[in-house]
């Protein structure tokens, strides 16, 4: 079974605001039956204040998505619909205390939810922006849809562009077969064929690897310069990661916004060690800035 | 009440006195069987006496038509790739929409390299059309391959008629039996069979350890070459600790077959009539004439599988549910599908497998907890209002695809 944290269960066990809201005056139905998670979220708005004084769900689904709903509904009461507009699924997951990669769509239904019901009060219509394909990358929680996308726009053909530009195949390479098999699939789509041996389509800046040993002043700044490259791809998921302290070979790592509370943000870590190790040329341990305490524990003792 | 195990279909138990045979060939008798010391002359004669109980239970003619693998999936992966590779003018292969993934994935593999599969479809009730099947054997089929029984439903396919049809066509045939030994009896050398799948964790036998039988004559390339094991048809040590369990595994499985159609069919009986009589809404799924006596499996309306997994884990009842969040794909189960049951329906069926080790009174305490279960996840549903279902439950509520 998944690993849920304590606080999803205790949404799950005792979920609160179930039911529709009786005199609601916003309704947000998101989700998709096939897929087996489907959401109703009824909001009760003051009209003057904008404020949203009550929230209720009903929902379909599995526990992370009756978790995440209930979550959502405590988070929303009391907001004005602007700011209940703001919150991420980042939020929801976090409030969740993480989700596990597979699960971290029903915070997407939830949020979705909720521009839903607001646009539903303003008289607007809601669009949904995204379509969710099959989950290829389970590190980084990258499905077939968004890289058939990227492959398309970005004109690419190899393994290694699609983890360039989406981070797939990034994390434990399991699922570089069924990258594969997209390329295969696209590349057959545009008349041309894969071939595994294609020289990448835009190289990612290049940083020069380190010969020779290092002084630590040199192995800092050169985390540094690795951490600012790996800085885009983390901020175009809402997080960020800030180098606390560099103790022989081990760097201490502060994961923030989005990549905090994400279930994925260990993945993250693996990945930034092992680009780390690729271009220092020598072994570097990532550890989060957390485990600092426990060393100083250690020295103490 | 302890916790209750209603997920035999999934793994079982390993039987007491499996683990007890199990012993010696870890502490005492763990020489490797080709040597020739005091450490190893008793596991030759324990794999032989292992290889006769499987002999028992299956009812096959020879002992030596016996081979011992890792697990059920490595036994069909090596049946599929033999039949191919010993025919490699053949290029198209029969199976059904139901089968196992061990199956269904690999034939979408071949089916990439070239081959044709045909996937026979089932109706409402998970039942083959043997017309159509039969119009589908020509010289060009390499191999049929039909599960005995479906791990969902239960639902128990004609394999000894099916067999018959593609011998008379000079086809292969091979089943997924990994859900029908020990439940249901077996007399292989009465059939056309050519290759049937086992698996030792089905059947009270530790996991990693399975059995492909190939009848004697039957064309075949090994998957494994290397060492002279198995007679050279599946090389790599024996796992004979795991093959002597599964010999004794296979022992209790043959004296307990009539319990398994009895007293096993009874409890299962007893649970699904309970829960059908108490609980509005949910219908049994599968070919309810012609099943596993072991199987029951439940579509629950309008709510979702997973949760009603949690809910009972949280009752300290274990089962499996088709629902697509269990497993973490976007699609309830390939056999829910297959079968055309709604989604709605088809996300929430729970199934609940026995095994001998359940008792009466197990089924009373789930009889207990299921109908106030349901009710609590019906209350937050969608497609719930008060004590039933929502008016045109499908366009009550029509969410946006997100």
């Amino acid at each position: 079974m998944w690993d849920y944290s304590d606080k999803v269960k205790e949404h799950f066990f005792n979920p609160k605001n179930a039911g529709a809201v009786a005199d609601a005056n916003a309704t947000g139905e998101v989700g998709s039956i096939s897929c087996g998670d489907a959401l109703r979220l009824t909001l009760k708005v003051d009209d003057d204040s904008e404020i949203i004084l009550e929230a209720g769900f009903q929902t379909f689904g599995c526990g992370s998505a009756i978790a995440s709903s209930s979550v959502l509904t405590e988070m929303i009461i009391g907001m004005t619909i602007d700011d209940a507009l703001k919150v991420t699924n980042q939020d929801i997951a976090a409030q969740l205390e993480g989700l596990p990669p597979e699960k971290m769509h029903c915070s997407v239904m939830g949020r979705e939810a909720l521009q839903a019901a607001i646009a539903n009060y303003r008289g607007e219509v809601w669009k949904d922006d995204h379509e969710e394909g099959a989950l290829i990358c389970k590190c980084f929680a990258i499905d077939a849809v968004m890289i058939e996308e990227m492959v398309w726009a970005n004109k690419l053909r190899t393994v290694e562009d699609v983890t360039n530009f989406t981070k797939a195949g990034g994390g434990c390479a399991a699922c570089h077969e069924d990258i594969e098999a997209i390329l295969e699939k696209v590349l057959a789509e545009k008349g041309e064929k894969f071939d595994p041996t294609a020289a990448p389509v835009a190289q990612p800046e290049k940083l020069t690897a380190v010969k020779g040993p290092m002084t630590n002043l040199q192995r800092i700044k050169k985390i540094e310069e690795v951490l600012e490259s790996l800085r885009p791809s983390l901020l175009a998921d809402g997080g960020d990661v800030e180098l606390v302290e560099v103790i022989g070979n081990t760097a201490y790592v502060n994961m923030t916004g989005a990549c905090n509370g994400c279930q994925m943000a260990a993945m993250t870590i693996a990945g930034i060690q092992q680009r780390l190790m690729e271009v220092m040329g020598e072994f570097i341990k990532v550890v989060p800035a957390s485990e600092m305490s426990k060393l100083a524990q250690i020295e103490v003792a | 009440m302890a916790d209750i195990y209603l997920d035999n279909n999934a793994t079982t138990k390993v039987d007491h006195e499996v683990v007890d045979v199990m012993i010696p060939y870890f502490l005492e008798q763990y020489g490797n069987p080709s040597s020739i010391h005091k450490f190893a002359d008793g596991v030759a004669r324990g794999l032989k006496n292992a290889r006769q109980q499987v002999q028992a239970l299956i009812g096959c003619e020879h002992d030596s038509e016996i081979i011992f693998t890792s697990c059920g999936t490595e036994s069909n992966s090596t049946a599929l790739l033999s039949a191919i590779k010993a025919q490699p003018n053949k290029k198209e292969i029969i199976t059904t929409t139901v089968e196992h993934p061990a199956i269904l994935s690999l034939c979408e593999h071949l089916e990439k390299e070239g081959y044709t599969i045909h996937r026979l479809p089932v109706d409402k009730a998970g039942r083959l059309n043997i017309e159509s099947y039969k119009k589908l054997l020509s010289d060009q089929v390499a191999i049929v391959s039909i599960m005995w029984a479906n791990n969902e439903t239960g639902t128990i396919f004609p394999v000894a008629e099916m067999a018959e049809l593609a011998h008379a066509a000079g086809v292969m045939f091979h089943t997924d039996a990994v859900q029908a030994v020990g439940k249901i009896p077996m007399m292989l050398q009465d059939t056309k069979i050519d290759m049937l799948s086992l698996s030792g964790h089905k059947l009270h036998a530790p996991k990693g350890i399975g059995v492909l039988y190939l009848r004697r004559g039957t064309r075949y390339r090994p998957l494994l070459r290397g060492g002279h094991q198995e007679r050279g048809r599946r090389a790599g040590t024996e796992n004979s600790a795991s093959i002597v369990g599964l010999g004794k595994a296979c022992e209790l499985a043959l004296n307990y077959i009539e319990y398994e159609n009895t007293t096993v069919k009874e409890m299962r009986d007893r649970l699904e009539k309970g829960i059908t009589e108490s609980i509005p809404h949910c219908f049994v799924t599968g070919d309810l004439y012609n099943r596993l006596p072991n199987t029951t499996d439940i579509a629950f309306e309008y709510i979702e599988g997973e949760s009603i997994l949690m809910l009972l884990n949280k009752a300290g009842i274990a089962a499996s549910s088709g629902s697509a969040c269990t497993s973490g794909s976007l699609e309830p189960s390939h056999v829910m599908r297959a079968m055309d049951i709604p989604y709605t329906a088809a996300h929430g069926t729970i199934r609940f497998s026995f095994s001998r080790y359940n008792t009466m009174a197990e089924v009373d305490a789930v009889l207990e907890v299921m109908p106030s279960i349901v009710k609590t996840l019906r209350k937050l549903s969608p497609y719930w209002d008060g004590d039933g279902p929502v008016a045109n439950p499908e366009q009550a509520f029509t969410p946006t695809y997100a």
